[in-house]
């Protein structure tokens, strides 16, 4: 639209012809009262807060509904307009509790704000106000009906935003409530409840304390928690998130989530994992002590000291006596990047060994290597928001990346975007999709042959061959595409549909995984076959930059054996010592215990798990919001974790991996290269004045040790001097460390080398449960989300309803 | 049912087939039925919409429904092409206190709004009319639904209507009691079986409207008068009325008056006359103390403002309003107090609940009143009525707001020192609420 | 999908729930007429008429509940037989509303929204049902009565207890 100019309080502004005058006012500094009004979400003009005076127009016009044209004049703060704003206030408050010393939205609650703005607190009835009991709708939705001044955000959050359709308006005039899908009379405990996502989006919108979560109600005061910006620890989105955090007598406690700031990549979304599921942190299943299995064969608590001994020492020895060769390492998804590279340099270079893998849930090795020699071909998390076409082949965002899913909406809802589905099943966001494909069962490697054209692939990729040519048509008309990737491709045909996407000119992709951090995972080279990079293993050649980190780390040159073969080595009696740092592959991979009883195992967990209970030595580890660093998400999206939580008893993982280094006698300065530039391989050790406040504590004590020229033993525990090593020797890793350091996201494309050999697709290709998607649910979390009582609450109150088409005229108003 | 009354004064032009079993299509089309959409027809596919449109313009007919807007006008809004299809909807949803004339064409003339409507379908190039009732009027809606059943018995509606080449369809549909849904956007929302809440304007209805198709909503008593005008031409039927208020309207002449009834009256008519000698004068010969002139919403008159002529812009000139032509006339026995009690009582059951000042305001006020009228009020609390619908005007999201706030303005204003009376002690009039009242609650 | 199997409305009902859906560009549009209908078949809107309702437009429970909320005349609980709605607005006051409900009250010994034990009648106060001008009026179930008088009341629930006048929903339109 044309840019036109208009007039407010004697300013002249210029903006797009159309904009909402509510927004134009904003951008330029002029604050319009509003409660109704929602960015993104459908217009109301319920509240009539956001009045103003136009020139030459009878009445006053609502700022949320006005469209700006050429030459307009408004007023937005007469006698008149304030005026009004306060008599709608008054009027409002007539029933409102006004309880703020006791309600959770006290000190962050819109309508107090602007009552103590225009003066409206003195009331004029006499009549008593209408009390109605508090509603628990689910684990974490609780709703005050008194307070909710009816602005209907929560409806429309809950409709247009999460395509979930849980809430709605009951009765009418002064009698009208919001209510939940499921009413008392059907409900054993008769009381109303909800059967939805559980999101909490609408009372992350909800102005007032009407809408409160079951986790933070009554905990704490907004004014009384530390706000800890860092990163969802669930899904492979990596939702920017804030956490709320009070302390208590055993470290401190995470009380809420939330992303008001709408700083992140996930714009003003969190799902109910994000938002609700921190609490396995403060179970009292958690691990505390390290546990060493006795003769007797129980395991028993020990001194951290006393367990790490054993460790290293064990290690050592085995290391010594069979070789690295018989010792096999898995790593976590949940790890920070500094962590999972420590992890693989630590196996490679103090173990000396390349067994070492993790959990894959996507295949992002193939993916690399799909996208070797290309610049720019990788998609961030935000461009799902912005891209005009989608396509989304394989995968179930709205229960695997919700965020994504949230973003696609979002992104057709708002844009007009075109979101194109292949799917083998009917998946949720079929209900947003310009076209939907059944795909055919094992028909995604044929669909992408089809896609590339080869005809002859039509009939085993779907079973509809009209549908199928139909949606071909429509993608490639299409001038630049964004292709989502669900992780069930992988392989050759992950590659077969990435090699089509590359022919069309302006398209980007990414591969959605499961975890926090199964991307940075793959990166940092948790793999046999891989460095850091996907640098792939073979002879150095001194010459060639990619053998610069085996060079460094002096590892061995064949590449190592990968998950499968470890547990295949340890079946043969091949494998001395596994250690996993959090994973739990023997349930994952459902192994026979008994596989590992001639087997050293070494585990760092949180809880007791299936691998946890079969381990000689259990160290009890802290969990990604209990520790600082660096994740990946599944798009290549950077971001800094900071330490919110605290657990006396745990460690980081990096912590234990050290010490377990310096147990076996190595060289920990070479491991982690911290201290002056003379030390190992140019460390830029910045003194702490780049590092968040997070890492303050280690840094002051660090910069104190230096500048008293003592040996600043701590510092070998600051994961940020890693990141230097990341840096400055993982392809792909050129961070922008101020960006990091300021809590902003920044999107890495994934480096691989060349394919030299086609080594990494044929291994996946006859090895397809080399990968292994975790299919979470929303309410499910790997391994951990067992240990959150709140998800296993929620549950029970997931959505029942089978998805119901409904009209189009419903959906688009 | 609504009687059927008569009085020398009146002028018949809408009425004319009321008594007659018109009901019945056979009796219709004898009485000219039908004859009007011929003769539209007759003008020739190119000419007639523009002159269905002209002769609309031209008989000054204004909307029945409230506000008045000149119909001819409104139908000219419509975009002649449209990439959707084009409604045209008829509001039977009578829900204003004091008003009961669409009752009486339902009953009497329904085919002269199905003929209405397949008028105003030519217009504007609608294939489709809805006739919307309030869901009370089911006996109504069966005597329509009997209508349009024996109108495409005939052939009438349906394809080719009349050898036009055009098609129209009607469907009947029914409310389920609410008052806010006579509001035209509302109506919409209602129809698409949606929670009777207006729609934000712009876009207007004549653009956007029904199922997002461009829709023109008109009265019923509009729509009735359609095929008279046609037949009778523009010129000669606005000649009936007075200046831009074309024709005859029915009014509907209740409370305290010796005959009450439904009266077809000319635009312009002295209010005085009606109350006097149409509807026979103040029943049992007592002092007439106020008049609501047309519908709950629209402020009262005292007994000295009744020299007025009856039609939109006397009204609004005189702080009133014609509306919905429903006149409430009160004895000297009516206790003001009372009266604006139960009138706020309506619009706080009523309020959609969608705004914040009408749902809460209404609310307020009626608290408010029923304090007082309880006998607990101090003098302060007019004040705060006042106030509080002072800050109701204009301000809500559709004229709902208004048609609450204006006749509390009206009562609190011109009656004050009732109030202050009735609050002293000094009670005027005869209480007609009994003293034990369960005020009517929404909800289940 | 307009058909389903085992409906809880009578065959007929069904079949013009079919048909009404298929009238309209949108079939949520059948929904606030369904709801009467229903409500005329079942004597109120059952959580299984809600569902069935819902069912038959592809829409959410919810959706209809938070629709059929809005609307007066709908409710979910059972009324007597004959539903006696008495107006009490500002036309039929000044004529004596009020005595007439007051007198209704009397007459079935039941308050404001109740129903008689034997389930043959219940009472209401209503806003205006636009039978203004003869007022004071009333409506049973569908059909006016107005122009009312203590006397003409009694006369009238007696003939309606005695079963001799048919609700116009029984009757032919005239
Ligand atoms: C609260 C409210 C209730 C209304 N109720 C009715 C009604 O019952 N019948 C009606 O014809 N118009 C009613 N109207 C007016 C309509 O919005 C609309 O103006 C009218 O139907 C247009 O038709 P007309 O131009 O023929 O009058 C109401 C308006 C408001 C604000
Ligand atoms: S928590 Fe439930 S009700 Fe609230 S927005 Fe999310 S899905 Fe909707
Ligand atoms: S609960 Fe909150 S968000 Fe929802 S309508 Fe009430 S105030 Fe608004
Ligand atoms: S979408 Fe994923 S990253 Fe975001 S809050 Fe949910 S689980 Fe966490
Ligand atoms: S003024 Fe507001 S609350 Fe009142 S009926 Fe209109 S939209 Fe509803
Ligand atoms: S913000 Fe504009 S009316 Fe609510
Ligand atoms: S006021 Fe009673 S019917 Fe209109």
């Amino acid at each position: 639209m044309a840019d036109v100019t208009i007039t407010v309080d004697g300013k002249k502004i210029t903006a797009p012809a159309g904009s909402l005058l509510i927004e134009v006012c904003k951008s330029a500094g002029i604050e319009i009262p509003a409660f109704c009004y929602y960015p993104g979400l459908s217009l109301q003009a319920a509240c009539r807060m956001c009045v103003v005076r136009q020139e030459k127009v009878p009445k006053l016009q609502t700022a949320c509904t006005t469209q700006i044209a050429e030459g307009q004049v408004f007023f937005t703060d007469t006698p008149e307009v304030i005026q009004a704003r306060k008599a709608t206030l008054q009027m409002l408050l007539g029933n409102h509790p006004l309880d703020c010393p006791v309600c959770d939205a006290g000190g962050e609650c819109e309508l107090q704000d602007m009552t103590f703005k225009y003066g409206a607190a003195d009331s004029f009835y006499a009549e008593p106000k209408n009390h109605r009991e508090e509603q628990k709708w689910s684990p974490v939705v609780y709703f005050d009906r008194p307070r909710c001044i009816l602005c209907y955000r929560c409806v429309r959050t809950c409709s247009e935003g999460m395509d979930v359709f849980a809430l709605a308006v009951e009765n009418r005039g002064s009698s009208s409530t919001i209510v939940p899908n499921v009413p008392a009379k059907l409900t054993p405990d008769n009381l109303a409840h909800l059967d939805c996502e559980q999101c909490g989006m609408c009372i992350d919108v909800c102005p007032v304390g009407a809408l409160t979560s079951g986790t933070y109600r009554y905990k704490t005061r907004p004014w009384e928690m530390n706000h800890v910006a860092t990163v969802c620890t669930h899904c492979g989105d990596g939702c920017k998130t804030t956490l709320g955090v009070r302390s208590t007598a055993d470290g401190s406690e995470i009380v809420r989530g939330d992303n008001r700031d709408k700083s992140g990549i996930n714009s003003d979304f969190l799902c109910n994992k994000g938002r609700y599921a921190f609490d396995f942190a403060n179970s009292s299943e958690r691990i505390t002590q390290p546990l060493v299995r006795q003769p007797n064969g129980e395991l028993k608590a020990v001194s951290w000291e006393e367990a790490l001994t054993c460790v290293g020492k064990k290690f050592a020895e085995l290391r010594d006596t069979r070789g690295g060769k018989t010792i096999g390492v898995i790593g976590g998804n949940r790890l920070t990047n500094e962590e999972a590279y420590l992890l693989q340099k630590f196996a490679r270079s103090v173990l000396h060994t390349n067994n070492i893998d993790h959990h894959r849930t996507a295949d992002y090795v193939a993916f690399a290597q799909s996208l070797a020699g290309t610049t720019g071909r990788a998609a961030s998390l935000r461009e799902t928001l912005t891209a005009p076409a989608v396509l989304l082949v394989g995968g179930d965002p709205t229960n695997q990346s919700p965020a994504t899913a949230w973003n696609l909406r979002s992104n057709v809802r708002l844009n007009g975007a075109r979101l194109y589905i292949a799917n083998t099943a009917e998946i949720k966001l079929r209900r947003q999709a310009s076209a939907f494909l059944q795909v055919a069962e094992y028909g995604y490697g044929a669909l992408a042959a089809f896609l590339a054209g080869d005809d002859s692939a039509a009939n085993i990729a779907a079973p509809d061959s009209a549908a199928l040519a139909s949606f071909r048509d429509a993608i490639r008309s299409e001038e630049s595409l964004l292709v989502l990737i669900g992780n069930d491709l992988r392989g050759a045909e992950l590659k077969r549909l990435i090699d089509f996407g590359l022919t069309i000119p302006g398209t980007k992709f990414a591969l959605l995984a499961d975890y926090a951090n199964s991307r940075g995972a793959a990166d940092m080279g948790l793999l046999p076959d891989m460095l850091p990079g996907y640098t792939p293993i073979g002879p150095i050649d001194t010459q060639d930059p990619s053998s610069r980190i085996a060079l460094e780390y002096r590892s061995p040159t064949t590449p190592g054996l990968d998950l499968l073969e470890i547990f295949e080595a340890a079946e043969t009696g091949n494998l001395s010592a596994f250690y996993v740092v959090g994973s739990n592959p023997i349930a994952r991979y459902a192994v026979d215990p008994a596989t590992l009883k001639n087997t050293f195992v070494v585990v760092q967990e949180m809880f007791l798990t299936e691998t946890a209970a079969i381990a000689d030595v259990v160290l009890p580890a802290a969990n990604l919001y209990e520790k600082s660093g660096s994740v990946t998400n599944s798009y290549g999206d950077l971001q800094q974790v900071k330490k919110a939580g605290d657990r006396a008893g745990v460690r980081s993982d990096f912590e234990t991996i050290v010490r377990i280094a310096d147990k076996m006698g190595a060289d920990v300065r070479k491991l982690v290269p911290f201290g002056p530039v003379s030390n190992a391989g140019g460390t830029r050790a910045d003194m702490g004045q780049t590092r968040g406040a997070q890492s303050g504590e280690a840094d002051r004590h660090a910069v104190w040790l230096t500048a008293n020229n003592l040996e600043p033993r701590l510092s070998p525990f600051d994961p940020s001097a890693i990141l230097d090593e990341i840096q400055r020797l993982v392809p792909g890793y050129e961070i922008l460390r101020l960006q990091l350091l300021s809590g902003n996201d920044q999107h890495l494309s994934p480096a691989a080398a060349p394919i030299r050999d086609n080594a990494g697709l044929v291994q996946i290709s006859n090895r397809r449960d080399l990968v292994l998607p975790a299919g979470d649910t929303l309410f499910t979390s790997g391994s951990l989300g067992r240990y959150s009582a709140i998800l296993n609450d929620l549950r029970q109150f997931r959505p029942r309803q089978s998805l119901i088409q409904i009209d189009v005229q419903t959906a688009s108003d | 049912m609504p009687r059927l009354v008569s009085h020398p004064d009146e002028v018949i032009v809408l009425k004319r087939r009321f008594g007659q079993g018109a009901a019945k299509i056979d009796r219709y089309i004898e009485l000219d039925g039908y004859a009007a959409v011929q003769k539209a027809i007759a003008q020739g596919a190119e000419a007639m919409p523009g002159w269905i449109i002209d002769t609309m313009k031209s008989s000054g007919l204004r909307g029945r429904g409230g506000a008045g807007f000149p119909t001819g006008m409104k139908w000219s809004f419509v975009p002649k092409t449209s990439a959707k299809p084009k409604y045209v909807l008829v509001n039977g949803d009578e829900s204003e206190p004091g008003t009961c004339k669409d009752h009486l064409i339902f009953r009497e003339d329904p085919h002269a709004v199905i003929e209405g409507a397949m008028i105003a379908g030519l217009a504007i190039g609608a294939k489709t009319g809805f006739i919307y009732l309030r869901g009370e009027y089911r006996t109504l809606l069966e005597i329509m639904e009997r209508a349009v059943a024996d109108a495409y018995a005939k052939g009438f509606l349906g394809k080719n209507i009349f050898g036009s080449g055009l098609d129209f369809d009607i469907i009947t549909q029914t409310g389920a009691g609410a008052y806010e849904v006579g509001e035209e956007s509302a109506l919409m929302e209602s129809l698409e079986g949606k929670r009777g809440v207006p729609r934000i304007r712009p876009p207007f209805p004549a653009v956007v409207g029904l199922y997002d198709g461009p829709t023109i909503i008109n009265n019923a008593e509009t729509i009735a008068n359609v095929p008279h005008i046609l037949l009778m031409g523009g010129e000669a039927y606005a000649a009936l009325g007075t200046e831009r208020n074309g024709g005859t309207r029915l009014f509907g002449i209740s409370g305290h008056v010796e005959r009450p009834g439904v009266y077809e009256l000319p635009m312009g008519y002295s209010l005085r006359r009606a109350i006097y000698e149409v509807a026979g004068g103040v029943r049992g010969g007592k002092q007439l103390k106020a008049v609501v002139p047309g519908g709950a919403s629209c402020p009262v008159l005292r007994a000295d403002e009744i020299d007025i002529g009856l039609d939109f812009d006397q009204l609004a000139k005189a702080g009133s309003m014609l509306g919905s032509g429903g006149i409430v006339v009160l004895d000297e026995t009516v206790s003001i107090v009372e009266f604006a009690l139960r009138t706020i009582q309506f619009y706080q059951h009523e309020s959609c609940g969608w705004c914040i000042p009408c749902r809460e305001g209404t609310d307020w006020i009626k608290k408010t009143l029923t304090r007082v009228y309880e006998g607990g009020g101090a003098k302060k609390d007019i004040d705060t009525v006042q106030y509080i619908a002072e800050n109701m005007m204009g301000r809500t999201f559709c004229p709902f707001g208004d048609a609450a706030a204006m006749p509390t303005l009206g009562f609190v204003k011109k009656f004050r020192k009732e109030f202050e009376d009735y609050i002293e002690g000094k009670k005027a009039g005869t209480a007609l609420m009994p003293e034990e009242r369960d005020l009517i609650g929404v909800g289940h | 999908m307009s058909t389903i199997a085992n409906s809880i409305f009578s065959p007929e009902l069904a079949a013009r729930f079919d048909k009404l859906v298929t009238l309209y560009p949108v079939k949520r549009s059948a929904l606030v007429p369904m709801l009467l209908y229903a409500q005329d078949e079942v004597g109120y809107v059952s959580e299984a008429v809600i569902q069935e309702v819902a069912q038959r437009l592809d829409l959410f429970d919810l959706d209809v509940r938070s629709v059929l909320s809005y609307y007066s005349m709908l409710r979910t609980k059972p009324a007597g037989k004959y539903n006696v709605q008495v107006c009490t607005n500002i036309s039929c006051m000044l004529r004596g509303g009020y005595e007439i409900l007051d007198h209704c009250k009397k007459k079935l010994g039941i308050e404001n929204k109740q129903t008689t034990p034997d389930g043959q009648f219940s009472l209401e106060e209503v806003e205006c049902i636009g039978d203004c001008c003869s007022a004071p009026a009333m409506q049973v179930n569908y059909e006016f009565h107005d122009e009312l008088t203590p006397d003409k009341v009694d006369e009238i629930l007696d003939q309606y207890a005695a079963g001799k006048i048919l609700d116009s929903t029984q009757k032919d339109g005239k």
